[in-house]
């Protein structure tokens, strides 16, 4: 198991590097340099030669490509992205300062997809074809395509403007801090409801209908018939017996799922003005901010790497029969 | 020595290997059509497919502000049929290109026959914003009061268009990297199932937009974004497939028999490698059509006023408390063409691997 983990721990390696590699080299395909950049945020100010030759050298523009890579890795490993052309404060600050919404309506989602697709794909499988399968299908699958920006509009059209009875925009009222701890920490959640629905429904979708797929093949083998042959009670069968073995590839998929529901706040986060690192990468994006833009997509990269990683330990840790050696 | 034998073996080997093998190729293919035909959701959605398609060609007769037939100066003229694309290329008049056509639309004696919807779908018309869908206007209008359904129609060929060309070139990167990394194996296959790997690692939006910055919005370079960041899963399957087949014996033979590398990797195994890779770009088509509506809708993609699925939605979001039309139709187009295209993966995917036929559909 160790050498297994330490040969996991190696792997990383050259993935991280291409990924600085990957970032690195969007950055250096931008037509002009970060100066003109900085130059075009600035209204077209006009900077003499001289300053700009002094730009250059500051950001070691004048240095040929290698050097500035190690350079810029250097600066990379201890988390320094420069900073933002738009606020003119660190990235590395601006990211810390945006993540935790973010991990709130993630967190939030994962949880509530993992705690009702799971019974639903159970039940489906185990009562393969009947009619609760097929509608429970059917609702999922389409619920799979429902391109989520839509269903943002929609909610927000019927709860936001016909009903008025959810809020949508922010994380919170402008006077929350007079409602006193309660409504306080009410007006929040009611401010995650829409953003979290729509997060959340794709994943729970494509979640339930794994469930099932995977109980389906548990629910053949051996070991099950002889859960069933003595005399166990069928829930017993399902949930301790089956499900136990159906975690063991849903481990995996939490890793995988992590980009598609990063990929999804950026969306969201602006439809609802939420105030995580998506909402603040496509602002930055629109202000052609690339110091921001870089650092988050190797902040969101790193994320996703390490997911994977601790989904493929977990998968080890959880799976005796398979050995690592 | 028979006439048959002598000229047998004038042919080389290798003729007669690939005769044989196209033989084997256009058979699978036809027991495909035939467990396919038999999938009725998967043939849903390639009537829908193919439904859209057709309309997304005949967009300039449904609808256009230029009439079907005109008389101009005594002459007849064909305005809206010679944008069909055949045409388009041949067929220019020169002597039409003053004609405001918003104008003489409803002059009978210069329109001789309009499209049915008599529509263009960028001219604004300001004494018709914001109307609600009605017997003129099936979808409404919209804050510069345009035909909310003839830019929907418009839209069509957009989603259409990037959807296939930016699967096409994410195929020919995936199936160049997969067929590498799997044929070759060793150094090559750690190298190249690194860039996989790495390329998989960041969330595809982050990706996509991060390279968006710092190019000029429009519909080729969406198209090329999309194209060079999703083509991990093809390459994933490809090389599979791959290792898969250069293990089997017809491969052996053909490099017994001195067939090169080149010739083993695109008559021996690439045809044989094809299937799980087209399913994946199916599904890829779907996806490509929603991150493109999503880019527009974001105002990221293509640029207003030329119209899309998800601009149009944009602009719904931007009036959502007087318009819900302009936040509705488009949706349902999105949502529909992308379920089409996941049904017609589906149904290959089901013709193409017998095995999963009976455990994936649900």
């Amino acid at each position: 198991m160790l050498t297994y983990i330490l040969r996991r721990l190696a792997y990383l390696v050259p993935t991280l590097l291409g990924i600085t590699i990957v970032t690195f080299l969007i950055v250096n395909l931008a037509p002009g340099d970060p100066v003109q950049a900085i130059r075009a945020d600035e209204m077209h100010a006009r900077i003499s030669p001289d300053a700009y030759q002094q730009m250059l050298k500051l950001y070691g523009l004048d240095k040929p490509v290698h050097i500035r890579y190690i350079t810029w890795l250097k600066r990379l490993a201890t988390f320094d992205f420069g900073d933002s052309f738009h606020s003119h404060r660190p990235v590395i600050t601006l990211i810390l300062e945006r993540l935790p919404a973010t991990l709130a309506l993630n967190i939030a989602s994962l949880i509530i997809a993992l705690v009702i697709s799971i019974p639903l794909g159970l039940h489906s499988a185990v009562r393969q074809n009947s009619l609760f399968d097929k509608v429970n299908g059917t609702i999922l699958y389409m619920l799979y395509s429902l391109p989520d920006f839509w269903v943002a509009l929609l909610l927000i059209m019927l709860f936001g403007v016909k009903l008025k009875i959810l809020p949508i925009y922010g994380m919170e009222a402008i006077d929350a801090r007079d409602f006193g701890f309660f409504g306080y920490w009410g007006d929040r959640i009611r401010h995650m409801i829409l953003p979290t629905v729509c997060l959340t429904y794709g994943s729970l979708a494509y979640l339930s209908r794994f469930v099932r797929g995977s109980t389906l093949e548990v629910i053949r083998q051996d070991f099950v018939r002889t859960a069933r042959a003595k005399g166990l009670e069928e829930d017993r069968v399902v949930y301790s017996h089956v499900f136990r073995n159906t975690m063991i590839p849903l481990l995996t998929l939490m890793g995988l799922l992590l980009p598609t529901l990063i990929s999804g706040s950026i969306i969201l986060e602006a439809i609802f003005s939420w105030p995580g690192i998506g909402a603040l990468f496509y602002d930055s994006v629109r202000a052609r901010d690339y110091p921001t833009v870089m650092g988050l997509s190797f902040i969101s990269s790193l994320l996703v790497l390490l997911s994977t990683l601790v989904a493929d330990l977990l998968y080890a840790w959880a799976d005796p029969r398979v050995t690592y050696d | 020595m028979d006439h048959q034998t002598e000229k047998d073996q004038q042919r080389t080997v290798a003729e007669r290997h690939a005769d044989a093998r196209s033989g084997a190729t256009s058979e699978f293919a036809r027991t495909i059509w035939r467990r396919f035909r038999a999938d009725k959701f998967g043939m849903a959605g390639l009537v829908i497919v193919a439904a859209m398609f057709v309309v997304s060609y005949l967009t300039p007769v449904i609808a256009n502000n230029k009439p079907l037939i005109m008389r101009w100066n005594g002459k007849l003229y064909f305005p809206a049929v010679a944008e069909l694309l055949p045409m388009r290329w041949f067929v220019d008049y020169p002597e039409l290109f003053t004609v405001d056509f918003e104008r003489v639309k409803h002059d009978p004696a210069v329109a001789l026959l309009m499209p049915p919807f008599p529509y263009s779908p960028l001219a604004s018309s300001l004494d018709d914003t914001f109307q609600p869908p009605s017997g003129r206007h099936l979808m409404g209008t919209d804050d510069l009061g345009r035909d909310v359904f003839t830019r929907m129609l418009y839209g069509t060929g957009i989603s259409l268009k990037v959807g296939l060309l930016a699967v096409a070139i994410s195929l020919v990167i995936g199936l160049s990297v997969g067929a590498l990394a799997g044929f070759y194996g060793g150094v090559v296959d750690v190298v190249l199932s690194r860039v996989i790997e790495v390329v998989m690692c960041f969330p595809f939006l982050f990706l996509i937009l991060a390279v968006i910055v710092f190019l000029p919005p429009s519909i080729y370079n969406i198209m090329i974004v999309i194209g060079i960041t999703r083509w991990t899963s093809i390459a994933r399957y490809t090389r599979g497939e791959f290792m898969k087949i250069k293990k089997q014996e017809f491969t052996e033979a053909a490099r017994a028999l001195g067939a090169t590398d080149r010739k083993i990797i695109f008559r021996h195994i690439l045809p044989n490698s094809l299937a799980p890779a087209l399913v994946t770009a199916t599904f890829g088509v779907a996806n490509a059509i929603l991150i493109e509506a999503a880019l527009s809708f974001l105002g990221l993609g293509i640029q207003p006023p030329e119209p899309s699925w998800g601009e149009i939605l944009s602009v719904g979001r931007r009036h959502i408390e007087i318009a819900w039309w302009l936040a509705t139709f488009p949706g349902l187009a999105i949502f529909g063409t992308v379920t089409a295209y996941n049904l017609l993966g589906e149904g290959l995917r089901d013709a193409t691997d017998p095995k999963l036929a009976h455990t994936a559909r649900r």
